[in-house]
């Protein structure tokens, strides 16, 4: 192998070098006779026939645009049948822009596939364009074209073309010497030369002259180019003398006279740091320190500008030349003492075998760290693999000898070359530098080869690359799917099945996206299918609809769960179908259905009758009559909706709802007449209010009618009728009620009647009438104490008695007084009584130690009454009184007593 | 307020409440200038408990207005903003708004709408045929689902859950609840198991399930903090909500209704305390409205409760604060001063509280030493321990006769026929008939509800004494001072879902397995695959350290207070095997329940004669 400083041109103080890439693999090729374009970071190349140049043209007189890879494989050819082709050029999303003579730009994809257009503005399309030039703007692609009334007209992005129109250069009636778009600041502006005159151009309508940069006197500057990274310019002119300088013109950098007036054939930018020129078999490249080497051409090249340098394209080969980068240099370079350098010195004396490596090592001891850098460096500039081998090596053996090296720049500058090396493969033919990959970002270089269809190499680098599966696979292979679906020549079933086997385990596919892709290409069934494995319902509804597939979208959407989704799918239907089939078709699907029915509830009363009768769905149908009944505003109408819902309701079999239906419609009319004869308001009432009022007026007669014909219960129409009384308050009546027969509901509600409308007198009346057992709960609630003390008393009703003491505690002492027991209790009484009055615990402490003194128990009984009074202190009332009922119950009376009144205690 | 009571759980609930919040901001955000904020009514409450007004004030929120018919207020703003839910019938007030707003013109105004929680497509399109939907710069939606009310307890505050799922068949509010389980799985990590009972909690575990898988891997990667889901449906347990409950809590609900975590007292009770502070005695017209959460240490430990043992609980703490108070006494030192002085605010603060708290057991006592509410809690527990279930019971009888509030006469029926399983034909159509000659005919529709719903049902197979003897739903020997059993909440009761999620810590379900195939609905436990590095750590197998997993109890259709409280007991247990945190569709009680099954049908007014006019004035 030749040495690797072989190919070295030195350019003053730096070394450039141009190296083979590719030998093309297209055949018959003659560039001379196409009109070239090749995409920048290693691109497709289009090709179409030079119309200027006479050839033999061979079958149709239409053009064809050939695509070929970096590497020259034919990727597709289009048969051109539009305009005339002025210019062909590529988008930084690699589309091919088809410029014509009318204005309008075609664009397509890789493989010819025509995608969309847009036309450059009409003043374009009627005054021809003759000139275009496609350029890198800070928004993506932009484009410009000049017209053969020599107005120039832009766009900054080809995706969102906005057209703007450059200013006017001032008396240009003859085309432009020269003229490049220079795109800086987020601005694009125009350059243009009229003969010796350069003129600024901006969108704004501004134009501005500058000041010739040149020294010597000029005619014309007949040709100019601008570097990768519009930060240079170089200009040409007629004299043959080449000025370089920054694209603002501010900085001249050298003045370099080529001696050859005729114009370049092509002037490109090397990178940054050198312009090359290319004239019939020469190829000249000039330094900014004037320094130039000169290569020698056997025939047509063309030439593509990168950012790192310049591809060389010509009909048998690809050649990169570029910049020896310096780390390069350090370590190749001949006589280089360079850390570097010795590494790979040491590292190839290492696998010789020789000990000189060892020397080697100890030279750079120190500067080890730089060393392996350099190596690790130099690797990613180097495009020959065996080279890059040869420096991963030398760096890997440098690390040896570091404790402390971080392996991170090492491990990723080999998966980086891993990565360079495969897509520079003569079969996908992307050749990318690790500078321009890192320009590109790997996110970038897998879509261009998903672009491409490399679909394996893609998901292989990102799963390589450990990308996250989201941006990575999961992306690719939708894509892959998307273009599966678009195989219209394979069966449906087929791709349906290896769309899934593949994607089945990756998270995060969007099915419906490429079942959407599907659809786009008439194969509904296939989107179908492949909606099937869409996880999202509400991706799927709006695709199945859009298809037509409505009962299926109505399912999913059912599925869902999402009620929204089912009525997005079942007011479309609604829209869609004629009444019939929409009802039909929502009846399958009972969650539609009742979804439906709520919005009908809502908003479409008429509807909902019919739906419900065309499910023979009676009770509901009742149910909605009844309701739509109340908004009826005619009395007749009512009736008539009750009458129906009560037909509704006897075929749904409810004959209870039937039959007190019937009864409300007769109600209804009975209040009717009722109205009419007594000249009042009835209506709406119900059956108990009716005979209320009627109670409350007095017509006791009618009120009777009524609770006859309705069949009301005797209690309840007593519970009625006092309450009635009362509210009326008609005493008499209701005395005379009372002893009209014996009350089916007692007496003790007279008795809350009467007090409720505040009539103790009356109240007292009822008492003698009630039961034994509850006579001393009403003798409390009309307030008569005595009475109730006394009755309790004679029924001998302790718990009575207790009731009677909870409810007034001044009077029970009276009570206790009255009361003719033993000793005893009256003592116990006392004490009761006094804790129950007493309600301060100090108090209550000192009435219990008086009661202590007072009775005179034997010793036993006294300890427990005070331990009970330690007990009541700190109780509630209700409990305290529990309690004392308690005691007194334990200490005095049978067992039989006992038993009975722990009995009643437990129930309260 | 201050979210300090969310974050003292388990699980750290101010999470969640932090992200509801910086929703909403963002949703503000999206409208520059200064705003007006129309209210739909029933979200205000809910929105007091995520954002207080000086925050939106912050945000540029100038005024606030209810959503009504007619005309906004005047508003010198640039944006009017509308907040409420995708309810047709609020879609028409809004247009109102709008055009009226237009009509008059003024400034120009920019209109934006967020529906809570969710857009909905009849919304919209209701807004495209008034012909408003133009008018709005922004239709978008705000995503409140739970709200977090205390430490434990979650709600999404839709009423209408119960009617809709069972009456309507409707189960928006059903993907709601889903919705809102995969919002708290993204804070607190994927839940490893979940069981339920019930069909829509057979539907909601299915919809989350398929939500997740929807997710597809870009789900939140955080280690699980509650370890189980139960998702309990409300018809597994009809019968909980319809007795009285007899907590603090719940007998405040039950008496003043509680909503959003506050009340509202009669003033009246109050007043006095006023009158210390020398003002002018006046009584106070406006309700007292009290805030009731854990943040008030008084009442964290009263609200769950048994009534019975509030008396012994709130004198012990009133000694304890004199003795407090009495401090001051024996203080002597400067240092000494100085440390009681700094306790003073924490002192007052519990004095207020007790003294409020005091009052409020006080106007509960008046209501519960009443003989109805005696009588009518006999009558309840009678049914609930099966005695004379099967025939009209003359207690109601008498309650229909002296035309009690419907409600009540409702929910003891109810009762009645859940414990029975349903009636017989003739005493149910015996009920009814009572009921619609006593309080009208307008009410057929509610008792058909009643009968859909499986609250007043003609008699099925008895299952229900199986169940109250398997699960022991009724207890007797309950000490409601120092409860030993969850029982304790209706004195005797113990309710049935408490019972699932107890039964199912242990020994687990399978014990239960028969009484589980007699309750509606399928019953179900499956697991959720977490990724290996998430999983929790299981310590030293068998090791008593370990802290107990945590539970969410996920009531779908309405919790009850009281059930709310017996988790809590359970929580507290010593021998406990979870923690349980409780979320819900709404918190309810017997009453609201019921109230929302009725159909309440009002005659529409007959042009022709003016007399009926009195008619209206009735209801």
């Amino acid at each position: 192998m030749a040495h690797v400083t072989g190919d070295w041109n030195p350019l003053g103080q730096v070394f450039y070098r141009k190296q083979e890439i590719y030998s093309m693999g297209w055949r018959d090729i003659d560039l001379d006779k196409f009109v070239v374009a090749a995409a920048p970071y290693g691109g497709p190349i289009a090709l179409i026939r030079d119309e200027t140049k006479l050839v033999r043209v061979q079958g149709s007189i239409r053009p064809v645009i050939y695509i070929y890879t970096s590497s020259g494989r034919e990727i597709s050819s289009i048969r051109w049948n539009s305009g005339h082709v002025i210019h062909l050029g590529w988008s930084c999303s690699e589309e091919l822009l088809c410029v014509q003579e009318d204005g309008s730009v075609l664009v397509y994809d890789i493989f010819g596939q025509f995608k969309r257009t847009f036309s450059m503005g009409t003043e374009a399309k009627e005054m021809k364009v003759r000139d275009c030039r496609i350029f890198n703007s800070h928004q993506g692609t932009g484009l410009a074209v000049m017209t053969s009334s020599y107005r120039i007209f832009m766009v900054n992005n080809v995706d969102e073309p906005r057209i703007r129109r450059m200013a006017d250069v001032p008396g240009l009636d003859a085309p432009p010497s020269s003229w490049v778009v220079i795109s800086q600041d987020r601005q694009s502006r125009v350059l243009l030369a009229r003969e010796n005159d350069l003129y600024l151009l901006d969108h704004g309508g501004q134009y501005s002259r500058q000041l010739a940069p040149v020294s010597q006197q000029v005619e014309a500057y007949t040709e100019m180019a601008v570097s990768f990274n519009n930060k240079y310019l170089a200009l040409f002119t007629n004299t043959g003398l080449l000025w370089i300088g920054s694209s603002d013109l501010e900085r001249a950098y050298c003045e370099f006279d080529t001696k050859c007036p005729q114009r370049p054939k092509q002037l490109a930018w090397c990178g940054t740091g050198a312009i090359v020129g290319y004239w019939e078999n020469i190829l000249l490249m000039v330094g900014p320190g004037k320094d130039y080497v000169k290569y020698n051409v056997d025939s047509t090249v063309h030439l593509v500008p990168e950012l790192d340098g310049l591809r060389i394209l010509s009909n048998y080969s690809h050649e990169f030349l570029h910049k020896v980068p310096s780390v390069v240099e350090c370590v190749f370079k001949i006589g280089s003492i360079e850390p570097g350098a010795m590494l790979y010195e040491a590292s190839r004396e290492f696998q010789n075998g020789s000990p000189k490596a060892d020397e080697y090592i100890r030279m750079i001891q120190d500067r080890l760290q730089v060393a392996v850098d350099q190596c690790i460096q130099a690797a990613g500039c180097e495009h020959e693999p065996t080279t890059q081998r040869m420096l991963l090596r030398a760096a890997s053996f440098g690390k040896c000898f570091l404790s402390d090296m971080n392996p991170e720049p090492f491990v990723r500058m080999c998966r980086m070359l891993r990565v360079l090396n495969s897509v520079r493969d003569f079969t996908i033919g992307i050749p990318l530098s690790c500078a321009q990959l890192e320009q590109l970002s790997m996110p970038v270089l897998t879509d261009r080869l998903v672009l491409r269809r490399q679909y394996p190499l893609a998901i292989r680098i990102c799963q390589y690359l450990k990308m996250p599966d989201a941006e990575g696979v999961s992306r690719i292979l939708a894509h892959w799917a998307c273009y599966k679906v678009q195989q219209t020549h394979v069966d449906d079933e087929l791709i349906a099945r290896s769309i899934n086997e593949k994607l089945r385990d990756t998270p995060g596919i969007s099915y419906s996206e490429i079942a959407a892709k599907a659809a786009e290409c008439g194969r509904t069934e296939l989107a179908i299918r492949l909606l099937e494995y869409e996880p999202k319902s509400a991706e799927q509804v709006p695709l199945l609809m859009k298809m037509g597939r409505d009962q299926l979208a109505l399912a999913k959407a059912v599925d869902s769960g999402d009620t929204d989704l089912v009525y997005t799918v079942v007011m479309h239907l609604k829209e869609k179908l004629t009444l019939g089939d929409f009802l039909m078709t929502i009846r399958n699907l009972p969650t539609a259905q009742s979804l439906y029915l709520q919005y009908c509830k809502e908003q479409n009363r008429e509807m909902l009758q019919d739906l419900y009768y065309q499910e023979d769905n009676f009770q509901e149908s009742a149910n909605c009559r009844v309701m739509d009944s109340y908004n009826e505003t005619r009395m007749d109408e009512r009736l008539r909706a009750l009458q129906q819902a009560q037909e509704s309701y006897t075929k749904a079999r409810n004959e209870f709802a039937a039959k007190v239906t019937e009864e409300q419609v007769r109600l209804l009319k009975y209040q009717i007449r009722l109205e009419e004869e007594l000249k009042r308001p009835y209506l709406d009432l119900s059956l108990h209010d009716t005979i209320s009022q009627l109670t409350t007026e007095g017509n006791h007669k009618l009120a009777e009618q009524l609770r006859k014909e309705f069949k009301v219960p005797d209690k309840r129409f007593w519970w009625l009728k006092i309450q009635a009384l009362a509210e009326g308050s008609d005493w008499a009546e209701l005395d005379r009620f009372a002893k009209s027969k014996k009350s089916p509901i007692g007496y003790e509600p007279f008795i809350d009647v009467c007090l409720k409308h505040q009539n103790r007198y009356e109240a007292n009346k009822y008492v003698g009438r009630i039961a034994d057992p509850a006579k001393v709960k009403a003798y409390i609630k009309i307030g008569n104490l005595e009475q109730a003390a006394e009755t309790a008393m004679q029924q001998r009703s302790e718990e009575d008695l207790n009731l009677v003491l909870s409810k007034r505690l001044l009077t029970c002492l009276f009570v206790c007084l009255l009361v003719t027991w033993s000793r005893r209790q009256r003592q116990l009484t006392c004490l009761f009584v006094c804790l129950l009055v007493t309600w301060n615990r100090r108090q209550r402490q000192l009435t219990c130690l008086f009661v202590c003194l007072l009775v005179t128990w034997n010793r036993r009984q006294r300890q427990l009454t005070c331990l009970f009074v330690c007990l009541l202190v700190t109780w509630n009332r209700r409990q305290r009184q529990l309690t004392c009922l308690f005691v007194c119950l334990l200490v005095t009376w049978s067992r039989q007593q006992r038993q009975r009144c722990s009995r009643v205690v437990r129930r309260i | 307020m201050a979210a300090s009571h969310l974050s003292g759980g388990r699980v750290n609930l101010a999470i969640l409440r932090e992200a509801a919040r910086k929703e909403l901001l963002e949703c503000l955000d999206k409208c520059d200038g200064t705003k007006a904020v129309v209210w739909d009514e029933q979200l205000t409450g809910p929105f007091g408990l995520i954002a207080e007004y000086s925050l939106l004030k912050e945000h540029e929120v100038d005024k606030m207005f209810q959503l009504r018919p007619g005309r906004l207020p005047v508003a010198n703003v640039n944006n009017i903003i509308f907040l409420c839910r995708p309810k047709l019938a609020l879609m028409e007030i809004v247009a109102q708004n709008i055009l009226k707003e237009e009509e008059t013109g003024g400034s120009r105004k920019e209109f934006h709408i967020f529906f809570v929680p969710r857009k909905s497509l009849l919304c919209e399109q209701k807004l495209k045929e008034l012909g408003v939907y133009g008018t709005f710069s922004n239709v978008d939606e705000y995503t409140l689902d739970l709200i977090p009310f205390d430490s434990d307890l979650l709600s999404m505050e839709i009423d209408s859950t119960f009617r809709d799922c069972y009456l309507e068949d409707d189960m928006t509010s059903m993907y709601y609840a889903a919705k809102s389980l995969m919002s708290v799985q993204a804070l607190y990590g994927i839940i490893p198991t979940v069981c339920g009972k019930g069909d829509c909690a057979r539907h909601v575990a299915d919809m989350m399930l398929r939500m997740r898988r929807e997710l597809a891997g870009t789900e939140p990667q955080i280690t699980p903090q509650i370890d189980c889901l139960l998702l309990l449906d409300r018809t597994v347990d009809l019968m909980t909500p319809l007795p009285t409950q007899l907590t603090y809590e719940g007998l405040i609900d039950e008496i003043f209704g509680i909503n959003n975590t506050s009340v509202k007292l009669p003033p009246e009770k109050f007043a006095s305390s006023k009158q210390q502070t020398g003002g002018p005695q006046e009584m106070p017209t406006e309700p007292k409205k009290l805030v009731l959460n854990s943040a008030e240490e008084l009442y964290a430990e009263a609200r769950d409760r048994n009534f019975h043992a509030i008396g012994p609980l709130l004198s012990r703490k009133a000694k304890l604060i004199s003795a407090q108070m009495k401090e001051r006494h024996g203080a002597k030192t400067v240092g000494e001063i100085k440390q009681f002085v700094s306790r003073l605010p924490h002192m007052q603060a519990a004095k207020i509280s007790l003294a409020n708290h005091t009052t409020i057991a006080e106007m509960i006592k008046e209501v519960t030493d009443s003989d109805h509410f005696m009588e009518s809690l006999t009558v309840q527990q009678e049914f609930l321990n099966g005695i004379d279930t099967d025939k009209v019971n003359p207690y109601i009888e008498d309650c229909i006769a002296r035309k009690e509030p419907i409600i009540k006469i409702l929910r003891l029926v109810c009762i009645q026929s859940v414990a029975n399983n349903g009636m017989k034909q003739k005493t149910l159509d015996y009920y009814k008939r009572e009921i619609l000659q006593t309080y009208g005919y307008e009410h057929l529709i509610t008792l058909n509800n009643l009968d859909r719903a499986g609250l007043l049902t003609v008699q099925k197979q008895r299952t229900y004494p199986t169940s109250r003897k398997t699960l022991r739903l009724m207890v007797d020997d309950v000490s409601e001072q120092n409860p030993n059993d969850i029982s304790y909440v209706f004195s005797g009761y113990a309710p049935l879902s408490v019972r699932l999620a107890q039964f199912l810590a242990r020994p687990g379900w399978r014990s239960i397995e028969e009484v589980l195939r007699i309750l509606p609905g399928p019953t179900f436990e499956e697991a959720q695959r977490i990724p290996v590095g998430l999983r929790k750590k299981r310590t030293s197998v068998g090791g008593g350290s370990e802290s107990p997993k945590v539970t969410l109890v996920y009531f779908l259709g309405g919790v009850t207070y009281a059930e709310i409280a017996a988790l809590r007991f359970l929580s507290q247990q010593e021998d406990s095997l979870s923690d349980y945190i409780i979320a819900t569709t709404k918190i309810i009680n017997g009453h609201t329940w019921l109230e929302g099954l009725m159909d309440t049908l009002c005659p529409a007014p007959f042009p022709d004669s003016s007399s009926t006019s009195k008619s209206k004035g009735r209801r």
